[in-house]
């Protein structure tokens, strides 16, 4: 499909803005000289242009989307219709807090009710995505050792199974990383995690339900021994979906969490972004948090900067409107609501395990939370057909791809996440696919190299992509590539 | 595989021509094949010492990040610049693809001959 | 209550005893029971119905007050948004995908975001734009990060930058452990002379915004000559809009463009989610955080995109990536798209130059009542005038008639800003109501 750039024609455009009703300004020596080559196209054209793009492009509501840890449930309109209200949007950051009286308060009653789930204290609404959170958690740790005077504890545990981001988000904070194994069962091994902790250990970085979809029953255990090392614990929740409501972080042991509102609060990912990673901690470490927190007293809503904040993470107050999404979401789910779409998110995820179990195998054949992790090494083995193939063939079904390769522990990994809003019909179609997938891996193995075949664009060339770069429009080209 | 018979080889799969108190160091055909279609190369710039087994440097696949240990102690004299716009002739040809030179060459006791280094590749092969 | 699970009660119960299930609380055996939650424990309100959920959300938005007239800016500016914009960005597919990891069925956020780096290529000069990062103030953040060198740990930091993105450099900086010092402000302007002392062997980098905090244009190429000169590299953390009428920062040498992207078509929506651009040029490509898209082919020769150099990135390279970054800011990415296609060229030149014009009328004016600018220099929509009543006085009168006058710095000066927004009777009204201010 043409770029945009190579649409429309000089003296194309829209017409925006009246003409200026005072004296122009001259300026000067700063005077920009040659002009940015911005697209020159008329409406209808930019219209249709984007119309075409939304074609290709598989969202939510195009089908089925299992994609592994990223929790991608239906999100609901109301929260968007609320987001939009010109109460919200119409707001300056730096207005004084009497006339954001509202915003002050969805931040402090979203913390509030976010605090309850979590059976934190405190949380901070300024990351804004789930890394950020991280990077936020792990500097509340580091502020607390040093606020200590105890300089000696500069080591991060983390299990071999952890997204990638926990380890460079510790790497940002300036701790070192201890890689700690999975036990065969893909939990935390115990007798390494006792051996790696110690007066150096900062603390731990975990997410429970784990990466390969089971609650780490050891859990107590767990934060136990990180504790009586002296260290704290850190939860990325990006698998809470499985336990909203049904067990909390907080009673886990856990010091510090940062949610991903755009997974387990019903936030749209917007093809990446944007996110919001609040991040929540018992009160040993409230007066650490970044930024500014609203507090309740007589006269409404305040900010009050916490007393040895870390600083800000990001100007103002996070991505707030999605906040207000994930506050209208809890608002309609409640008290019952929000464990029993936990409760739904745990069933589906067994009901497709269910089905698939006799057909594929189970990384770990045991009851699963809100996803499971199937491996397809014996199958590659025996046919040459790979977790990337059985991916790309799910593409000409209209199903998106379970997450590919990860966690890292599991060879050709396919990590499949239903969530609760999807239907059985839909769960039951899905198996269906995946197993007559499998039968066509068996019979034509060289014929599913070739897949998908009914996309836009096929396999693409990503060697060529990384060795030589193309990352922008070649004007003196004047044509795409 | 190919293995030249010229040359000395670590454990973890580099290869080394030793001349005089200079060392040439490039990754061997057994270490490219496994890491698949090479992407990029970060090298080091001349003057960095460079510690045996320890990185130096580290190359990306599409996938993948890998660390290049030093076989050898040494100073950086000469780097393989023209890598950097073709990473893809450590594919095609691992032994005239070098990376480094370094200079004032140590250690390197227990680097392996190519005799050595074949049936050490087939072992990790198993 | 609401709820947004599909399958009914029923469905629910064939579920369970197809997986072996007696009931719901049998699929969490593996949590110890000390920590299940009994049912309904939770401390938070009944679920709502839809209508309730409206009428509730809907009640705490009126309780925010919405300026009619806005001339505040200090970091969030409010601009008009064609109308295109936001349909285009309210898109489904758009709205509700995930990163694109599967790129045969993501060539629409794929490409758009190819587009997307274009185009912050060509407004800040420079060869290689990421896919985006969460706001401006981590943008200039990460990119003092990507700065550092073995020898070099320093981040000399303008003190005249916006507060909010010293404070996030400094707060990224007590995690990696650079050491962040600020160079003086000096009549409203970096002080070059006081830069010039202060570059040495251990310094990696110079943070300069332009225009800066308080509305003043910077020498850029007297600054990219100091910082060469020591050997480090200078980042300019500019206003997009402002690029429709001066320099680029690549024109005077930075090598690192970044700013804060909301101007381009986003709400002032209390702060975010907004946009944090990042450019620089081939030599310091490698280092950009983030995800970038890049131009390929398919199997059968087709143009396509996909994302690339990933082995930058945290997936791949855990703890030693430079940046954990994951999801960014990619709808906010798209909406600057669309704001500078519906733009053009010709209408972001017009949006600049008319947010010029219109400050510096308005600055003529309150000097004409009595609040004179402080600083001499040049400036583009932004300026700082000194009170002769108390701010919050000026202010409070004119927020009586539905005006969020300029952003108080202390009790006796203000910062002001304007846009295209703000026409000629909307400041001579300002005018006239800070005038009986003066006159009680």
């Amino acid at each position: 499909m043409k770029l945009i750039f190579e649409k429309g024609a000089a003296g194309r455009g829209c017409s925006i803005l009246p003409e200026c009703d005072v004296p122009a300004v001259d300026a000067g020596s700063f005077a920009r000289k040659t002009p940015a080559r911005l697209p020159q196209v008329s409406e209808t054209e930019i219209s249709r242009h984007y119309t075409a793009l939304a074609k290709q492009t598989h969202g939510v509501n195009d089908g089925f989307y299992p994609l592994g840890s990223c929790t991608m449930k239906y999100n609901p309109k109301i929260n968007e219709a609320m987001a939009a209200l010109p109460g919200f949007t119409g707001v300056h950051p730096l207005q004084e807090p009497e006339t954001v009286q509202g915003s002050m308060e969805v931040l402090g009653k979203a913390e509030q009710y976010l605090c309850e789930i979590t059976g934190m204290d405190r949380m901070t609404f300024q990351p804004a995505a789930g890394a950020h959170g991280e990077f936020t958690g792990l500097l509340l740790i580091k502020g607390y050792h040093t606020a200590r005077g105890d300089q000696a504890r500069t080591k991060i545990l983390v299990p071999d199974s952890a997204h990638g981001t926990n380890p460079a988000s510790a790497a940002m904070a300036g701790f070192e990383v201890v890689n700690i194994p999975s036990g065969a069962d893909g939990c935390v091994d115990l007798d390494a995690l006792r051996a790696a902790a110690g007066p150096d250990t900062a603390g731990l970085m975990l997410t429970n339900p784990n990466t390969v979809g089971l609650f780490d029953k050891n859990i107590l255990e767990i934060t136990r021994i990180v504790h009586e090392a002296g260290g704290l614990c850190y939860y990325d929740g990006a698998n809470l979906n499985a336990v909203m409501g049904v067990v909390r972080p907080g009673d886990m042991g856990f010091d510090v969490v940062h949610l991903n509102l755009h997974k387990t609060f019903s936030t749209p990912h917007g093809g990446g972004g944007p996110g919001s990673g609040p991040v929540g901690c018992k009160s040993l470490l409230a007066p650490f948090l970044p930024g500014k927190m609203p507090v309740q007293g007589p006269d409404g809503w305040q900010w009050e900067t916490p007393a040895q904040s870390v600083g800000d993470v990001k100007a103002f107050y996070g991505n707030f409107l999605v906040v207000v999404k994930a506050f209208t979401y809890i608002l309609s789910l409640g008290r019952m609501g929000i464990p029993a779409a936990a409760k739904n998110a745990v069933l589906n995820a067994n009901y497709l395990m269910y089905r698939l179990k006799d057909h594929y195998t189970m990384a770990y054949n045991h009851r699963c939370m809100h996803e499971f992790v199937m491996s397809l090494e014996d199958v590659k083995h025996e046919t040459g057909v790979s977790a990337l193939d059985v991916a790309k063939a799910l593409l000409d079904h209209g199903i998106h791809p379970p997450t590919m390769y990860f966690p890292l522990i599991v060879h050709e990994a396919l990590m499949v996440e239903p969530t609760e809003t999807e239907t059985k019909e839909t769960l039951d179609e899905a198996a269906d696919v995946l197993i007559e997938i499998l039968e066509e891996a068996r019979r034509a193995p060289q014929s599913m190299h070739q897949l998908p075949l009914t996309t836009p664009v096929g396999r693409l060339d990503e060697v060529t992509a990384a060795r030589k770069p193309v990352v922008r429009y070649d004007f003196s080209a004047g044509q795409a590539g | 595989m190919k293995i030249d018979a010229q040359l000395k080889y670590s454990k973890s799969h580099e290869w080394v021509r030793l001349e005089g108190d200079t060392a040439t160091i490039g990754l061997t055909d057994f270490a490219q094949n496994s890491l698949g279609d090479l992407v990029f190369v970060n090298l080091p710039d001349i003057g960095t010492e460079v510690t045996e087994k320890e990185p130096f440097t580290d190359i990306e696949s599409v996938k993948a990040v890998s660390d290049v240990y030093a076989p050898v102690n040494g100073t950086v004299c000469a780097v393989n610049d023209a890598l950097l716009d073709a990473p893809e002739t450590i594919n095609s040809d691992p032994y005239g693809a070098w990376l480094i030179k370094v200079e004032g060459v140590s250690g390197g006791e227990d680097l392996m001959d190519a005799a050595a280094y074949e049936a050490f590749c087939e072992s990790e092969a198993e | 209550m609401g709820s947004y699970i599909s399958n009914s009660p029923d469905e629910q119960q064939q579920m369970l005893s197809a997986v072996g299930a007696t009931d719901f609380e049998s699929l969490y055996a593996d949590v110890p029971a000390s920590m299940l939650l009994e049912e309904g424990a939770l401390h938070l309100p009944d679920g709502l119905s839809e209508m309730e959920v409206s009428e509730a959300v809907k009640a705490l938005s009126a309780k925010n007050r919405v300026f009619p007239h806005i001339f505040r800016g200090a970091g969030a500016y409010q601009h008009y948004i064609p109308a295109i914009v936001t349909n285009v960005v309210s898109k489904e597919e758009f709205v509700t995908a995930y990163t694109p990891y599967q790129a045969e069925i993501s060539q629409g956020v794929l490409q758009s975001i190819f587009e997307y780096q274009t185009m912050i290529c060509e407004l800040t000069g420079m060869e290689v734009s990421n896919a985006s990062v969460y706001d401006g103030a981590t943008a200039a953040a990460e990119a003092v990060a990507m700065c550092r060198e073995k020898k070099r740990n320093v981040a000399l930091v303008s003190a005249a930058a916006q507060p909010q993105v010293i404070s996030v450099i400094r707060t990224y900086c007590f995690g990696n452990g650079m050491e962040v010092r600020l160079i003086p402000e000096k009549d409203g302007r970096t002080d070059l002379e006081a830069l010039a002392g202060m570059l040495g062997d251990d310094v990696a980098c110079v943070y300069l915004q332009q225009p800066n905090f308080y509305g003043c244009l910077e020498d850029g190429q007297k600054a990219a000559d100091l910082t060469h000169g020591g050997k480090a590299k200078l980042i300019v953390g500019c206003n997009p809009i402002s690029l429709g009428a001066l320099e680029p920062p690549a024109a005077y040498g930075a090598d690192i463009a970044v700013g804060e992207g909301q101007p381009l078509g986003m709400p002032l929506s209390f702060g975010g989610p907004y946009l944090g651009f990042m450019a620089t040029g081939k030599a310091l490509m490698r280092k950009l955080p983030g995800r970038i898209v890049g131009q390929t082919t398919d199997t059968n020769g087709k143009v396509g995109y996909v994302l690339t150099l990933q082995a930058r990135e945290q997936h791949i390279r855990r703890e030693k990536a430079g940046s954990n970054i994951c999801s960014n800011q990619a709808l906010c990415a798209m909406t600057a798209s669309v704001y500078l296609a519906a733009m053009g060229w010709n209408g972001l030149s017009q949006a600049a130059k008319s947010c010029m014009a219109n400050a510096h009328y308005l600055a003529d004016q309150l000097s004409g009542i009595g609040y004179p600018r402080k600083h001499t220099g040049p400036y583009f929509h932004e300026f700082v005038t000194i009170c002769p009543v108390p701010a919050s006085k000026a202010l409070a009168a004119l927020a009586q008639h539905g005006y969020l006058g300029g952003l108080a710095l202390n009790d006796r000066e203000i910062l002001w800003c304007a846009t295209e927004k703000n026409r000629k009777a909307e400041m001579d009204e300002l005018v006239s109501i800070l005038k009986e201010v003066r006159g009680e």
